[in-house]
């Protein structure tokens, strides 16, 4: 498996740790109650199909990125700087569209 | 036997090898199969479940029958395939899955019991009792039906791995694969081209074939030496693509050439992983066989392999060859025969139209319906209109049309496509996505259309890749239709095989059908065809016409059984390679590593760390006296520990107070330059991440420290928050962990010790405890930070690591001048036992502030990770199991980790557990057993005595419940 | 008062020689990690330039000269070997020794590249990786930072600690790669 790290190119999977959902980015408010908490913490969707994850270039240049791959062919859709996609730039036109 | 005429053989250059002991002779060049049938060995292996002799079937890596074993001692290697082994002087090999001797094999007696061992024999005949399976009946089966054995030994021959990337991957270098590489390095690309034999060519080196006029060999030869002169173009020999995986990776397994294996350092066999732009498949097809009673016989083979023994190495595969076969391909196999001189005794077309121009008995509309012979094939039967007919042979060719090799087409899950004019399966368009097939293994036959084919897959691919492709003429070559009648299976009396590598028959596949295992891949499970090391290469085309008949359906209907990587078996040396001893994982050694071991200081891993369990003294026979005899020097002397393996990770910037606190339960702001603080760290769902010290150096500067473990997954945490929660902190943080080199002073002696070391003296008032600050130590700046994990007045003193060793020795000595030493991790363990410190056995990732007694370090005042989930009333439940220190107290002193707790009188049962222990240790202090655990609503049972039982070691301990803190609970000694 | 004696990392590890190759311990002088500020990177370029010579380097690439060079070292991270730095550049950075927390190899010779290519994912022909590129990857489970010195010259670093299996790594490689091209 490749992965395109938006700063150092197209990379071995091997140089990359995986987290999960990229929901873990939409952190709530402190106060917005058990069910968002529990959401965020808990509740994940498992698609055949797009789905959007963290990916950390742990032995590259230690990037957070946000992929957009498939489940079913495996095709890597966008990746995208985390920090980017937190600050809102990197919603559209941002990343690397293959 | 040989024939004379030349091949792809040196006649000046002999090769003596061994056969199931006895001696031959053989040519360079040969394969062992090829030199093995110049010498008329004919059986060279029994089968899988039936003991019948086999002979060589093909010449090629898909081989099922003539498997052997190289070698012997640590280096034997089993299961090897004849047709692909490359002879080498001095070669030693033996056949396989019989006993006592080829010839004579005791087991062959299975074949007689064959009508009670078809399909489905293990899942009817061994269910019952069902206690017999592992002592009896699977040990039976696996000595009867096997392959071969490894030695059990350790294997010290070297195996490689490594990476290679291009921008055109071409697979397979027959026609199609060479001229698709050659056009693909003339447009400037990156070309790999790799193929599974020892030279380029393909088919074009076992056929007749002239491709613009000269021999197809030499064709290959001079586009071979024109790729490599382009200069960008990498030809890798004895190497076969083994899977198709993501994004264009490739795994190939090259096998070296036998005189540059033998080198000292050299490996036999690397693991490539190739990283590819795009793919050419270009692996062209196989060779099916047709199946009729008794097809199996040594001396019944493939036609192509037959032509190939002929015409390649010059090898006559009997004195008389019968060839039968469904196509043109028959005829130019008997006409390639007649041209090399051996006798055909008869070509049998089953297509009733078919005619021949050649000078041999011809049966067009005939069939080969069964065979004679004992070890050997010595005559056939041939089934026409006008009766059946049995006529002497050693040889039959047999051709039932060729498959495509389409296996690494599969490989993303794509499925093959029917393809009726060559009753044969072809790659799915986009199968593999930026790979293109072409040629054979796209049901192109003919030497022309495999050229067009080839050129064309590359220009795609050029196109693909934004390059010009250059102007290629299509070389001459014969362009001959296969005119292909299909035939599966010749009906009539008798065991017809498929799967010769498993022994599996159509009438299996029929009785599958039968007994309703219509699927193909119920079929292949319950009659187990396609599932030996040759995959159903040869087998499972032809099967799955047999269930198509037997169900009523069409093939493409039936579809096919999954194809899976590997396409070849690969060694698991070869996977694993480097993986052996040292190469197993990368250690990380200290500065002090080397005074450590001398000192005999038996190493422990933490992470890939290592680090000293003890230090053995002088007439010490057990760990635990250096273990206690360290604790004691540190809690009445000095004792000095490395503890560099901490994670350092240095953190400065205007935001970094800020940024502390929020990964931090407590508060980090307000900690003034110069001190140091406990903090500790949660994961997002409430449970304990990590803890440590964070000193701060000034005033937007702060070096925290983490755990040896956790020390990598802090480092990624800081970064998701930084820049997945807070990117506009402005902080920066980088590892200095392997800058410092940082050793432990720990003991009431401890301030003399660093009096003697440091550059200026040290009090009470200038550090007092938890400071911390620059220090120079004979002129190096260093950095000092009065904290403590042993309960002790300790401080921790760090130097640039180039010092490390120096300062460790110097330290060390000094401290055994005041009645200290050295400790290691047991001591360092015991210590903090003592003081109910905790580690990840107690924070092992299902642990909360709460549960460890350090919620009100969780600060009410601000967020920070962690803070909301922590908050929930499952996370506070008074009921949860809370940390508590224990002690024995009954007739057994013992403590075990890991052991579970009960009340008293209660029975040791799941439903009745309070709790587990996580650490324990022998307390030279208090002259018993420590341990740390975790019980229900364990702070309010402080005093109450509990049951320990361990249930692996069976050991049962009554326990009080304590403090976890048991040694100076005021923390008297460490802040004096 | 106590006098402290200094090791390199791959001291009595390297240098080695197997077939055509060669790999020495470089001494690369002050090494230090340098992180700028938020909104700082031209500053910080200008203030390299000033102080050292050298702009600071864009993603996978060196600036500057042996002896005094600018290594990308990762995201919003360059190392500075060579030089003590300058004070200045504090202000647009932040700055922190390294000197002694890196393992630096040098790997010299006609099939180094081929070398490391048993070591490392990463594309290192010549079109895509070509002299002044430089790489944080992993080598054999290792972070490590790769940089093309020369055509036939490559800078390996790895942490400290891991010297000694970069030592062993580097020469069952090299020996495995010397002995395909003997004779």
């Amino acid at each position: 498996m490749r992965i395109t790290c938006p700063v150092c190119g197209e990379r071995d999977r091997r140089e990359f740790h995986y987290k999960g959902d990229a929901v873990a980015l939409n952190r709530p408010d402190p106060d917005a109650g058990d069910a968002a908490w529990d959401d965020y913490i808990h509740t994940r969707d498992n698609p055949a199909g797009e789905t959007r994850d963290l990916w950390y270039h742990e032995t590259g240049c230690a990037a957070w990125i946000v992929v957009t791959r498939n489940t079913v062919s495996h095709e890597v859709l966008d990746t995208r700087l985390a920090s980017d996609v937190v600050r809102g730039a990197g919603k559209r036109g941002g990343g690397v569209r293959k | 036997m040989r024939i004379e005429g030349a091949g792809l053989i040196d006649r000046d250059r002999r090769l003596n090898f061994r056969f199931d002991g006895r001696s031959y002779e053989g040519l360079a060049g040969d394969t062992l199969a090829s030199a093995l049938l110049a010498n008329d060995v004919r059986l060279v292996g029994r089968s899988f479940k039936y003991h019948r002799p086999r002979g060589i079937l093909t010449a090629g890596s898909e081989e099922p029958n003539a498997l052997v074993t190289l070698g012997s001692g640590a280096a034997q290697e089993p299961n090897l395939r004849a047709p692909a082994l490359e002879l080498f002087e001095g070669m030693e090999a033996r056949s396989q899955n019989r006993w006592p001797s080829l010839q004579r094999d005791l087991l062959a007696i299975n074949d007689l019991a064959a009508p009670f061992l078809g399909a489905g024999f293990y899942y009817k005949t061994f269910m019952w009792p069902k206690s017999f399976w592992e002592r009896g009946y699977e040990p039976l089966i696996r000595r009867a039906a096997g392959l071969g054995a490894l030695s059990g030994q350790h294997n010290r021959d070297v195996y490689e791995k490594a990476f290679a990337h291009c921008d055109l991957l071409v697979i397979g270098a027959g026609p199609a694969g060479l001229i698709s590489a050659l056009t693909a390095a003339r447009a400037g690309a990156d070309v790999i081209l790799v193929d599974e034999d020892v030279r380029t060519g393909g088919r074009l080196n076992a056929e007749t074939h002239e491709i613009d006029g000269m021999p197809g060999r030499e064709w290959a030869e001079e586009i071979t030496n024109e790729l490599l002169e382009t200069g960008n173009a990498r030809v890798m020999t004895r190497t076969t693509v083994t899977g198709a995986h993501d994004q264009g990776t490739y795994g190939a397994l090259e096998k070296l050439p036998p005189d540059v294996a033998a080198r000292a350092g050299a490996p036999l066999e690397t693991f490539w992983r190739i990283v590819a732009r795009r793919a050419v498949l270009a692996t062209g097809a196989i060779e099916r066989p047709v199946a009729f009673a008794n097809n199996d016989r040594p001396g019944v083979m493939t036609a192509s392999a037959v032509r190939a023994y002929v015409n390649r190495w010059r090898v006559a595969t009997g004195r008389n060859v019968a060839v039968f076969g469904n196509s043109d391909d028959a005829h130019r196999t008997a006409a390639d025969l007649i041209a090399a001189g051996v006798h055909v005794s008869a070509l049998v077309d089953s297509r009733h139209h078919a005619r021949t121009g050649l000078d041999v008995p011809f049966y067009p509309g005939g069939q080969v319906c069964n065979t004679d012979g004992r070890h050997g094939l010595e005559a056939i039967t041939i089934a026409t209109a006008a009766g059946t007919e049995k006529l002497q042979a050693e040889c039959l060719a047999v051709s039932g049309g060729w498959n495509p090799a389409v296996h690494l087409s599969c490989h993303l899950n794509a499925r093959p496509v029917w393809k009726p004019d060559i009753a044969a399966f072809v790659p799915a368009d986009g199968a593999v996505p930026g790979m293109w097939p072409a040629g054979a293994c796209r049901g192109e036959f003919s030497t022309r259309a495999c050229l067009v084919d080839g050129i064309g897959a590359a220009v795609d691919a050029l196109k693909d890749l934004g390059r010009r492709a250059p102007h290629m003429d299509v070389p001459r070559a014969e362009d001959a239709p296969c005119g292909l009648a299909p035939l599966w299976h010749v009906p009539g009396k008798g065991r017809a095989w498929l799967d010769f590598q498993n022994d599996v028959t159509v009438k299996d596949v029929r009785q599958a059908a039968m007994e309703n295992f219509r699927s193909v891949e119920h079929m292949k499970r319950y009659t187990t065809q396609g599932m030996a090391p040759d995959q159903g290469k040869n087998s499972n085309i032809g099967a799955l016409a047999v269930l198509a008949d037997a169900t009523g359906r069409g093939i493409p209907e039936t579809g096919t059984t999954t194809f899976r990587p590997p396409y070849v078996p690969v060694s698991i040396a070869a996977l694993g390679a480097g993986a052996q001893g040292q190469g197993f994982a990368p250690q990380r050694l200290t500065t002090s590593d080397k005074a450590s071991r001398r000192r005999g200081a038996p190493m422990i891993e933490v992470g890939l760390w290592y680090r000293p369990s003890y230090f053995p003294a002088p007439g010490e026979t057990h760990w635990r006296q250096a273990c206690d005899r360290e604790v004691r020097l540190v809690r009445e002397a000095v004792g000095i520990a490395d503890v560099s393996t901490l994670g350092k990770i240095d953190i400065q910037g205007p935001d970094a107070g800020r940024f502390l606190d929020f990964v931090y339960t407590n508060t980090f702001s307000t900690l003034k330059p110069g001190r140091v603080r406990y903090g500790l760290m949660l994961r997002e769902d409430g449970h304990v991440m990590d803890d440590g010290t964070t000193a701060r150096l000034g005033d937007q500067h702060y070096l925290m420290t983490t755990t040896t473990a956790a020390a990598g997954e802090v480092m990624r945490h800081l970064e998701f928050v930084h820049q997945g929660l807070l990117p506009d902190c402005d902080v920066r943080f980088v590892s200095v962990t392997e800058q410092w080199a940082q050793f432990a002073v720990a003991g009431p002696k401890s301030r003399d010790l660093l009096n003697e070391v440091l550059d200026h003296t040290i009090d009470g008032q200038t550090w007092p405890f938890m400071a911390c600050g620059p220090v120079r130590v004979g002129g190096i700046e260093g950095r000092l930070f009065r904290i403590s994990f042993s309960g002790e007045h300790a401080y921790e003193l760090a130097v640039p690591a180039r010092y490390g060793e120096s300062l460790f020795r110097d330290l060390v000595s000094r401290a055994e001048g005041m009645g200290g030493g050295p400790y290691g991790m047991e001591a360092l363990n015991v210590m903090r036992l003592e003081k109910g410190f905790i580690t990840h056995a107690e924070i092992h990732g299902r642990t909360t502030a709460f549960d460890i007694g350090m919620e009100r370090m969780v600060s009410p005042n601000k967020d920070c990770i962690g803070k909301a989930a922590a908050e929930r009333p499952g996370l506070t439940d008074p009921e949860r199991e809370q940390l508590v220190g224990l002690k024995p107290v009954g007739a057994v002193k013992m403590l075990i980790a890991g052991a579970h707790l009960f009340d008293k009188n209660a029975s040791a049962v799941r439903e009745n557990d309070q709790g587990y222990i996580t650490s324990v240790g022998f307390s030279p202090t208090f002259g018993h057993f420590l341990g740390l655990g975790f019980l229900r609503n364990g702070r309010a049972r402080h005093g109450e005595v509990v049951r320990m039982v361990d249930h692996l070691g069976e050991v049962e301990t009554l326990c009080e419940v304590q403090a976890p803190v048991q040694f100076d609970p005021e923390g008297g000694r460490t802040r004096d | 008062m106590t006098r402290l004696a200094a090791r390199t990392p791959l001291q009595g590890l390297l240098s080695l020689t197997v077939g055509d190759q060669t790999v020495t311990e470089a001494d690369c002088g002050f090494m230090t990690s340098i992180a700028p500020w938020r909104g700082q990177d031209a500053a910080l370029s200008e203030a390299l330039k000033a102080a050292h010579g050298m702009s600071a380097p864009g993603p996978g690439r060196i600036t500057g000269r042996e002896g005094a060079r600018a290594i990308w070292f990762g995201q919003r991270m360059i190392l500075l070997a060579g030089p003590a730095p300058d004070p200045s550049l504090a202000a647009h950075a932040a700055l922190t020794d390294q000197s002694d927390a890196w393992a630096v190899a040098r790997l010299q010779g006609p099939q180094a590249r081929e070398v490391l290519m048993r070591l490392t994912p990463i594309d290192l022909r010549d079109g895509v990786f070509k002299n002044g590129h430089t790489a944080r990857t992993d080598l054999r489970h290792m972070m490590a930072s790769i940089t093309r010195l020369g055509g036939q010259s490559y800078q390996i670093m790895v942490f400290r600690a891991f010297a000694q299996t970069l030592a062993h790594d580097l020469q069952v490689a090299m020996e495995g790669v010397a002995a395909r091209h003997e004779g």
